[in-house]
């Protein structure tokens, strides 16, 4: 059915509101960022860079930065090897409970975040644990390794299982079956899901506002100064928490375009052909 | 080969499931038995009265649920209005662009909800970016945009649309390229497309994508307190002040329990219905 040509150029501009809504606020974050006013209001007069320099000079953002980064930087790795194993079990192997299994992961995904964070605050409390930003990783892994699950579940789904067979049949073990064919073929899944972790860690609010305990994360402070009347160190800190995410996207991207390079001169005798990247 | 299969599946979904039971189920449990705890007590050794559930009546916590309920629900009928048209041109017009969309969107999905919604407030406040711009350029100022309920509703589709969209391209995708075109031939016109074969088809998607809405824009509560100021208090609202102002345990445990139960229900309900390995099986595009 030809989509005739006036329908197309109405979805274009529709698309191009959309996107241009979605980062409307981001845009207004960022002019605040840079202006000189103490005291936010737009038009802008004065535009300077003044705040930039005394977040980056300050030492509660330090600390804020190094807790978050430390939870986010837990937070991906447990939730990859999880993940990984998990969705073997999620998609790949047909097993008994495989129904009852998916379910269950999925169903801290669909669940309240708020509620889940003083949930576990409750559970804490009762087993006698101190909240910390410690127990904010353990919070942050209810809700991000099934995500992380789902993301290389999609992968995996994609997997020819014959490729295993052949394996075995050549006479590999089972943990070189692991090693030479299922782990390099959900490699891309594996590093999305990596990489969607971090992000969503770095960026959590809902389950460490009540799991941090006297630890606070960057989003716990942005929170906390946003309610308590406005300061202009919000945007500004805001604004780099935002180009924190976005550099580290770019660099994988070009990373995974530089080794996609790479893998298509060398190894391509030794997983098949180039499986499409998924977006 | 099948004996294989089934012991390695039950060896990888040990990890997950353990750490699920004990960060997940258990902390569900300990609060669903302090809800029938009586009220403000701070461990589990008493005698269960279930006197919060009955607060939960007479206060009128009610009226917080309903809110939160109705504004999820009004949320997600305008997300799939707003979505679908995006997620079909998505599937079908837009080709390279569509990349570039999904990237923009993921992009906004990794920025805290937080910052987002602030940046919302800064553009819509009085003195803000859209009452400042229009002021200076004609000279009139008005009040702000912000502190109702229809700004609640929309920071609400705003937050969770590619909640929405991704399940819904995922759907639209699903759709066998031929059916619409079979339709088409045998005269169908582009209204009975829509209703009788792209929309019944694309059905896992819409439900996937209205569940996921509905479910977290139902527990939602930054939209309420940032865009909303006090104009309504939300259910999620009552049960942080239950455990922080209110040093009422019990009470907030009864209220999330509430809210657990409804949309938990609702969520295993419609998940069901729904082949997952279909759904997620046919993602690769």
């Amino acid at each position: 059915m030809p989509v005739p040509r006036w329908m197309r150029v109405l979805l274009g501009s529709y698309g191009v509101v959309i996107m241009l809504l979605l980062y409307l606020p981001l845009v207004a974050v960022f002019f605040a960022s840079i202006s000189k006013a103490r005291y936010l209001s737009f038009p802008i007069r004065r535009y300077s860079g003044a705040w930039y320099g005394e977040a980056l000079g300050s030492a509660t953002v330090r600390d804020l930065l190094l807790t978050s980064l430390l939870v986010a930087a837990i937070v991906t790795v447990v939730s990859v090897v999880l993940g990984y194993f998990a969705a073997l079990a999620f998609a790949r192997y047909r097993w008994r409970h495989r129904r009852l299994f998916q379910k269950l992961v999925l169903l801290p995904i669909f669940f309240p975040q708020t509620v889940l964070g003083l949930a576990l605050l409750m559970w804490f409390n009762a087993i006698g644990v101190l909240p910390s930003w410690q127990t904010a990783i353990v919070a942050h892994l209810v809700w991000i390794a099934p995500i992380a699950t789902l993301i290389i579940a999609i992968r995996a789904y994609g997997f020819d299982p014959m490729l295993e067979d052949a394996a075995r049949d050549l006479g590999c073990d089972e943990w070189q079956i692991q090693r030479e064919v299922t782990l390099p073929l959900l490699a891309p899944g594996v590093v999305s899901a990596g990489l969607f972790a971090f992000l969503l860690s770095w960026g959590n609010f809902p389950l460490s506002l009540f799991t941090t305990g006297a630890d606070s994360t960057l989003p716990e402070w942005l929170y906390a100064k946003m309610v308590s009347g406005y300061s202009p160190l919000v945007p500004t800190v805001g604004m780099l928490s935002v180009a924190a995410s976005v550099l580290l996207i770019l660099l994988a991207t070009a990373v995974a375009m530089l080794r996609g390079r790479f893998a298509t001169l060398g190894r391509s005798s030794r997983t098949g052909p180039p499986v499409p990247e998924e977006s | 080969m099948s004996v294989r299969e089934r012991r390695l599946g039950a060896f990888c979904a040990a990890p997950i499931t353990l750490f699920l039971a004990l960060g997940f189920l258990a902390p569900l449990l300990v609060v669903a038995a302090f809800s029938v705890m009586p009220s403000r007590v701070f461990d589990l050794a008493h005698v269960p009265d279930f006197s919060a559930f009955v607060e939960f009546v007479q206060q009128g916590y009610w009226k917080s649920l309903a809110w939160s309920i109705g504004m999820a629900a009004i949320a997600t009928l305008i997300l799939f209005v707003v979505c679908w048209p995006l997620a079909w041109a998505m599937v079908h017009v837009f080709g390279r662009f569509t990349q570039i969309i999904t990237a923009l969107v993921v992009v906004t999905l990794i920025v805290s909800e937080n910052i987002r919604l602030f940046g919302w407030s800064l553009t819509l406040m009085k003195g803000g970016m859209i009452e400042g711009m229009w002021r200076s350029w004609t000279g009139a100022g008005f009040d702000g945009l912000l502190y109702n309920v229809p700004v609640i509703v929309f920071g609400l589709v705003y937050v969770y649309l590619p909640f929405m969209l991704f399940p819904l391209v995922q759907g639209i995708a699903m759709v066998p390229a031929d059916a619409p075109h079979a339709a088409a031939d045998l005269g169908a016109t582009r209204r009975q497309v829509l209703l009788e074969i792209e929309l019944p088809l694309a059905s896992p998607g819409i439900l996937v994508g209205s569940l996921l809405s509905f479910v977290l824009a139902a527990g939602a509560v930054a939209e309420s307190k940032l865009l909303g100021g006090q104009a309504v208090i939300v259910i999620s609202d009552d049960v942080e002040t239950a455990f922080t102002y209110g040093q009422n345990w019990p009470l907030g445990s009864a209220l999330a329990i509430v809210l657990i139960v409804l949309v938990g229900s609702l969520a295993l309900f419609a998940l069901a219905r729904l082949d997952l390995d279909t759904v997620m099986g046919r993602a690769e595009r």
